[in-house]
């Protein structure tokens, strides 16, 4: 087989060349990542705490039945039921551009992955902890303000890395309906220019390098927060 | 509330469309199970070997595997075994073969953390008896590693499951792509789309919960 990069200089009959297609796909999929991340740490943190919760047996329901919703339906069916079927039963949902459905589809996929974190790292605390917020006199809020989030974050921050990483792996899904991001680009660019293997490759290395960015920027913020003396090891899986 | 209308499903819908595309979902979660299993227990022994040579391609191989969306590892696969081997094998063959390449991966570091996990006294209880590196891995560490991680490998057998639905980029016939196809003939793709989600749910909530039941039965007391 014969290499052939000259490719991505040529017009992609928009007036644009295959490389700047690439990395406009680049910029779609870092996009969506980061958007999804943020809708998937508010909503991961919150729903996570819920289910820690004292005394508040139907707010730990919530939290729980949230988890199971989001994290037993394949991510690619959720994409589809937020992009289509959402619409549908709310119509005002239809003037809601395809990026901000997939943003929501990913975030809330991803959120329930880090409701189930978060609330691993609360619940691997020392109860001496809480006890001594309450007896400086904290409400359960603030216990949770300023003693407990602030210790579990940290013990989450390594299982937090791989869900990063996994998270900007999957918005290659956005695929499905059309996002013009770097697996949509893939598919389009092997389609029109026969040249598979450069475009996946580029696709490939391009993917391989946000995860490692990814990967080095965490492992950067976890030095950062870290408490002398306080150590815990991290648990990953999935993808 | 739009109109919906779930009257289209019926038995022949069902044995029609969605019944082939069930059994390939779950043919595809079994294959890629087993063989990513085995694989990747090989790839976890290489990994811990200690010997270089198998140390180094081991871990590039899981690394590269888990550094890239599955969706583009089966659009690879799609592009390259045609160009390798000279001629089209289907995108269900190319399916198996990609999930149990991909999915080795991902057990292999399940394996390689249960293997971690057998203490050291249990690999010299084994030596003492005079078994051979082999008969060690075989008798002593592999069935507790393996009997340690059973609930991480069942969960990670529900990702997969869930995960083969991404066989959509390359056309396969699974289970998504029969309601998606049963609800473009009849004109309902957004019912499709929801039953699909409560199929799916249903089917990785009920396992779950299985492997929640059978965590608390088979947990080894220390």
């Amino acid at each position: 087989m014969q290499w052939d990069w000259q490719f991505f200089l040529n017009d992609d009959g928009s007036d644009r060349t295959y490389l700047s297609w690439m990395f406009d796909a680049f910029g779609w999929t870092l996009a969506v990542a980061a958007s999804a991340w943020v809708v998937a740490g508010v909503l991961g943190v919150l729903m996570g705490t819920l289910r820690t919760l004292p005394n508040s047996k139907w707010l730990v329901r919530l939290g729980n039945a949230w988890v199971e919703l989001f994290r037993n339906i394949p991510l690619l069916v959720q994409v589809f039921l937020w992009y289509f079927v959402v619409p549908k039963i709310f119509p005002p949902m239809r003037d809601v551009p395809g990026f901000l459905l997939v943003v929501f589809a990913l975030g809330f996929f991803t959120s329930a992955r880090i409701a189930e974190q978060v609330r691993a790292g609360i619940q691997a605390l020392p109860r001496g902890q809480k006890y001594a917020g309450m007896a400086m006199g904290f409400t359960t809020a603030q216990t949770y303000r300023y003693v407990i989030l602030p210790m579990a974050f940290r013990i989450i921050l390594p299982p937090m890395t791989s869900e990063s990483m996994n998270l900007l792996k999957n918005s290659s899904v956005a695929f499905a309906v059309s996002i013009s991001e770097l697996t949509m680009f893939a598919m389009q660019a092997q389609e029109e220019t026969s040249r598979g293997v450069e475009v996946y490759l580029a696709v490939t290395a391009l993917y391989a390098v946000s995860a490692f960015s990814v990967n080095r920027l965490m492992s950067w913020v976890e030095r950062r927060l870290q408490i002398p003396g306080f150590i815990v090891a991290g648990v990953g899986g999935g993808h | 509330m739009g109109d919906f209308d779930l009257s289209f499903i019926s038995w022949e819908v069902i044995s029609n469309f969605i019944k082939n595309g069930f059994f390939f979902s779950v043919e595809l979660t079994v294959i890629a199970t087993v063989g990513g299993v085995v694989i990747g227990t090989l790839l976890a022994l290489m990994r811990l070997s200690g010997k270089k040579a198998l140390m180094t391609p081991a871990t590039f191989y899981v690394n590269g595997m888990r550094s890239i969306p599955l969706v583009m590892v089966i659009l690879w696969f799609y592009l390259l075994v045609p160009l390798l081997i000279g001629r089209s094998i289907g995108a269900e063959l190319s399916a198996t073969i990609t999930f149990v390449a991909f999915e080795a991966a991902y057990f292999s570091e399940i394996m390689r953390a249960g293997i971690q996990s057998i203490s050291r006294g249990q690999v010299y209880a084994g030596q003492a008896v005079g078994f051979t590196y082999a008969q060690n891995m075989r008798y002593v560490v592999l069935p507790q590693a393996f009997r340690n991680m059973l609930p991480v490998l069942l969960t990670q057998t529900i990702i997969l499951f869930q995960d083969t639905s991404l066989v959509y980029a390359i056309g396969a016939y699974d289970l998504l792509k029969g309601f998606v196809t049963a609800g473009k003939i009849y004109g309902r793709p957004e019912e499709a789309y929801l039953l699909a989600a409560v199929v799916y749910f249903a089917i990785c909530f009920g396992l779950s919960s299985i492997v929640k039941k059978l965590q608390a039965k088979i947990a080894i007391i220390r």
